[in-house]
């Protein structure tokens, strides 16, 4: 199957290496040779490179976490947030890189991985800031006739500690595997009309290579996307563990 | 397509997409470890620290050219007050010669009006003093003179009026000769 390759390294041990793996590490590597080196000397006036590190990063900062978090709880949970959308977007975009052609987070290793510690952190946010009141708040909405609790709290727990996880992995997974199988799907069939099938059936093969141009277009968009969606589900679970009158 | 994917996973030999495995996960949280050290340790705070130097730098020079516009009112109004100070000063100064100048002309006029009266007490002092020698010295003369006149007319007979007339023409003549004489021996001398 597409998303397991065949193993290439370290075989039958816990860091047994395909190529999506491999993929995941060498965009993990080209993430820190990024921001270490254009970050390595910053100019209080920045060039051109400079500008482009500080528009990534303020994206994060600005428009992410000091929007929905505060100064305060924005600068706290900066490194997770950046951390988030830059990871997701690097393996997100792998998905329409020539040669690669496969998302890092298509397979559920990232995308579970985030998710579990984007809810062990806003778990840990909320429980910091109101001790005690933190998990009765969430179980125990204020302002619920008691009555209703025997549904609400429930729905509650479903919602927010079962769901709220799952959704937030499956969101990004199923995206980055549903293009790449639309992709295999357009181009495979364009092989097929072109080369196996011949005649007018090329014809038909002009406009599936023309969907999966199309597809590939929109994938640059779904990549960028579902990176902001997850990093901004994150903060906004945070910002609701944070809320004062949660 | 989930649906689909399991049960393409529980028909044959490919795993369940939903069940990762333990390699995945390790490398995931490897990769993941990785970036956020690298963001959180190195990346984020020199960007936060350059951040803060450049709001500091703006704010700097903003508080600077602030200072600047205050110091250059303060100078404007000391310049505004020195000014008003040396017209006050000036207006006062051209006051006060106006008032000296009306002052030494007062004096002046006054010393010369006196200088005048004294003048002319002197000129009324030395003509009162000189009526004073010449009314002696006519009375001197006079005297003499009445008493010559008195010789003259009783040497002479007085006979007829027209005798007595000629006399007294000569005698005036010879007196106004006298007196042309003195005056001459006067300028003379």
């Amino acid at each position: 199957m597409e998303f397991f390759p065949d193993i290439v390294l370290f075989a039958d041990t816990p860091f047994a290496m395909n190529r999506i793996m491999m993929i995941r590490v060498f965009m993990t590597l080209v993430i820190v040779l990024i921001f270490w080196l254009g970050t390595r000397n910053l100019k209080l006036i920045p060039n051109r490179r400079q500008g482009m590190i500080e528009y990534g990063l303020d994206f994060v900062r600005v428009g992410i976490a000091e929007d929905l978090l505060g100064k305060k709880d924005g600068r706290r949970f900066l490194p997770i947030l950046t951390t988030f959308f830059f990871m997701v977007l690097a393996m997100n975009i792998t998905g329409i890189v020539p040669g690669f052609n496969i998302a890092g987070t298509s397979v559920i290793g990232v995308p579970l991985v985030l998710a579990a510690v984007a809810y062990v952190t806003w778990i840990y946010a909320g429980l910091k800031k109101h001790p005690g009141k933190f998990l009765r708040n969430a179980l125990f909405p204020p302002g619920v006739p008691p009555i209703l609790y025997i549904i609400v709290t429930p729905i509650e727990v479903i919602s927010t500690f079962i769901v709220r996880p799952v959704t937030h992995t499956l969101r990004l997974m199923m995206n980055m595997v549903v293009g790449h199988l639309l992709l295999v799907l357009f181009f495979a069939a364009t092989h097929f009309f072109f080369f196996e099938a011949g005649g007018l059936f090329s014809l038909f093969g002009v406009g599936t290579l023309a969907f999966g141009l199309a597809f590939s277009f929109f994938e640059i968009l779904v990549a960028i996307l579902q990176a902001y969606v997850f990093t901004i589900l994150t903060a906004v679970y945070l910002q609701l563990a944070l809320a004062d009158e949660h | 397509m989930l649906h689909a994917l399991v049960l393409t996973a529980a028909e044959g030999d490919a795993p369940n997409p939903l069940i990762p495995a333990d390699y995945d996960i390790i490398w995931s949280l490897v990769c993941f470890v990785i970036i956020l050290w690298v963001f959180w340790k190195l990346v984020l705070p020199k960007v936060t620290t350059m951040l803060d130097e450049r709001t500091e730098v703006i704010e700097g020079g903003i508080k600077r050219a602030e200072n600047a516009q205050a110091e250059a009112a303060v100078q404007l109004e000391k310049y505004n007050a020195l000014l008003k100070e040396a017209r006050s000063e000036a207006g006062k100064i051209r006051e006060q010669a106006r008032i000296d100048g009306t002052k030494i002309l007062n004096e002046l006029k006054e010393s010369a009006s006196a200088e005048a009266a004294r003048i002319t007490a002197n000129a009324a002092a030395q003509i009162e003093a000189e009526r004073q020698s010449a009314l002696v010295s006519l009375r001197a003369e006079v005297g003499s003179l009445a008493l010559d006149l008195a010789a003259g007319v009783i040497g002479q007979s007085l006979s007829d009026d027209e005798k007595a007339a000629r006399l007294v023409d000569s005698f005036i003549a010879d007196l106004e000769a006298a007196d042309a004489s003195a005056v001459q021996n006067e300028a003379s001398k």
